[in-house]
């Protein structure tokens, strides 16, 4: 398998904090990678270094060779930070994503409109075009910053949190579209539902400042531990295959 | 009824009510959204500043005031890029430091200065001919960029982060959108005076984002309100000889309360892909 990003001893600091520390991590072509970890850990702040937002402090983001970093992410941020007043139609915050630095002063052709119709129905929301972006739902409005991310045709999706405010039954509906998106497109999702994200990920990574990564879905106890500081207690709901190991008796 | 538009200063205050509503309801849209109300009132009293220089040196004040606007706007996004802690704290001092300048500078000018109140709270029947030009001028550099930029600007305001990871020049279009908040404060500044600014700015896109749909629609509506809310208010000061800035605030602020009786919220929209195509 084709290696599609690679990070090599990334270190982040902010205003002398130290936030990344020596992450290294390999993420291959049609991956599904989820990381988890500790609010304030760093799952952001490695989103945004993949991206070219935030600046490592050192080492390397290095992108298969035909790639550029201005095309080929598609970055789904937290629905949280937008003001839910914003006067916008699902359909024009989608075409938002067709803009470009090189395209600054023209204006949408009907290209860009079909991509965004298609985004849309991707994401299974057809219907809602003409609906404002405030009234939806949290995981509506989950799947239109997805479709919003899907018109720039991105090789690598990167999702910040995608499942804070959508309740589980939802949730299941949103993981089946995300794993008919991974046919073709690599998926680095992070997360503080450890649940959720095993169960529909390909690949599992422990994130707090460092990153544990063993290349498999399976988290063991003392990933989790290494990266909490803690003891957590995994709780494996009733879900359709193990992802977690069969704990011990005692524990 | 009629008799007022036999006076030339009548005119002007209502060619400048008609010409100030465009600025603000569109540069005020883009202040709600944004929120970034705070940062345009820093703006909006350094350009005190300014004012000072003006009487100091002997130029127009208005143009005094249009350079201290926009070298705050480019203090400000100065700030932004190096993603200063205390980002508000330095507006803050901005804001004073502003106001002090232009009390310092005409403290230090001969004689006695008895127009700076109409800087500080507006007086619209004191509008010139010549400032109705320097308004209309700076209300067609406002609508042409808006124009030009609009799609980009709606995606700064809307997800500053995603537009950036587009490689849109995000840094480059706040401090235009600054600039133009500067430019559109300089307009207010004959109508309401610069402590009242902000009620200008804020007041009709507060009223218009209830019962809009689209940046563009909130920004006509915002429009039409400005041209209301102004004109009534110069009416009522003329025929009631009160302070025509004050008057103008305290009936949009009226019309605000009123507004809010009418809060259906945003009609559901219709779910046919065809209108929007």
């Amino acid at each position: 398998m084709k290696i599609i990003v690679e990070l090599r001893n990334i270190f982040v600091h902010y205003r002398n904090n130290l936030i990344l520390e020596d992450i290294n991590l390999k993420i291959y072509e049609k991956d599904f990678l989820g990381i988890i970890g500790p609010n304030g850990g760093g799952k952001t702040t490695l989103l945004k270094t993949i991206l070219g937002i935030i600046k490592p402090t050192a080492g390397q983001v290095l992108l298969c060779e035909g790639l550029e970093k201005q095309n080929c992410f598609g970055y789904v941020p937290q629905t949280s930070h937008i003001d839910y007043m914003f006067p916008i139609s699902v359909l024009d915050v989608v075409k938002t994503g067709r803009l470009s630095k090189n395209k600054l002063l023209k204006r949408y052709n009907t290209n860009d409109l079909d991509t965004a119709v298609d985004s849309l129905e991707k994401m299974d929301l057809s219907k809602y075009h003409n609906n404002l972006f405030g009234s939806l739902s949290g995981g509506e409005k989950q799947r239109v910053l997805i479709a919003r991310a899907l018109t720039t045709n991105p090789k690598i999706l990167l999702l910040d949190e995608p499942t804070s405010n959508v309740d589980s039954k939802v949730g299941h509906h949103f993981y089946e579209l995300l794993n008919e998106l991974n046919k073709e497109i690599t998926i680095i999702m992070v997360s503080h539902d450890i649940g959720a994200i095993s169960q529909n990920v390909k690949k599992v990574a422990c994130l707090n400042k460092k990153l544990v990564y063993h290349d498999s879905k399976e988290i063991s106890k003392e990933m989790l531990e290494k990266v909490y500081h803690c003891p957590i207690d995994l709780i494996a709901h009733g879900v359709p295959h193990r992802v977690f190991p069969v704990h011990k008796e005692d524990e | 009824m009629f008799e007022i538009f036999q006076y030339d200063f009548m005119i002007n205050a209502i060619l400048a009510c008609l010409l100030a509503s465009i600025a603000f309801g569109i540069i005020g849209t883009y202040v709600l959204v944004k929120r970034i109300v705070f940062i345009s009132g820093g703006i909006a009293h350094s350009t005190y500043g300014g004012i000072g220089l003006g009487y100091l040196v002997g130029f127009s004040p208005l143009y005094g005031a249009i350079g201290f606007g926009i070298l705050s706007a480019l203090f400000i996004s100065l700030l932004r890029k190096f993603k200063f802690q205390s980002e508000d704290l330095l507006i803050g001092i901005m804001w004073s430091f502003g106001m002090a300048l232009g009390i310092l500078f005409i403290s230090f000018s001969p004689g006695y200065a008895p127009n700076l109140m109409s800087y500080l709270f507006g007086n619209i029947l004191t509008i010139s001919f010549e400032e109705i030009i320097t308004i209309s001028i700076l209300d067609v550099i406002i609508f042409l960029i808006v124009i030009i930029f609009y799609e980009q600007f709606l995606a700064i305001t809307f997800d500053e982060e995603f537009a950036e990871t587009l490689g849109l020049p995000v840094g480059k279009l706040y401090t235009l959108l600054l600039v133009l908040i500067a430019l559109t404060i300089v307009i207010l500044i004959k109508l309401v005076g610069i402590i009242l600014v902000i009620a200008m700015l804020t007041i009709p896109p507060s009223i218009s984002i209830r019962f809009s749909n689209k940046l563009s629609q909130m920004m006509f509506i915002s429009v039409i309100l400005g041209i209301i809310f102004t004109l009534i208010g110069v009416l009522i000061s003329y025929y009631l000889n009160l302070v025509s800035g004050a008057t103008i605030i305290v009936v949009s602020i009226i019309f605000y309360l009123i507004s809010l009786l009418f809060n259906r919220g945003k009609s559901k929209l219709k779910t046919n892909i065809k209108d929007n195509q």
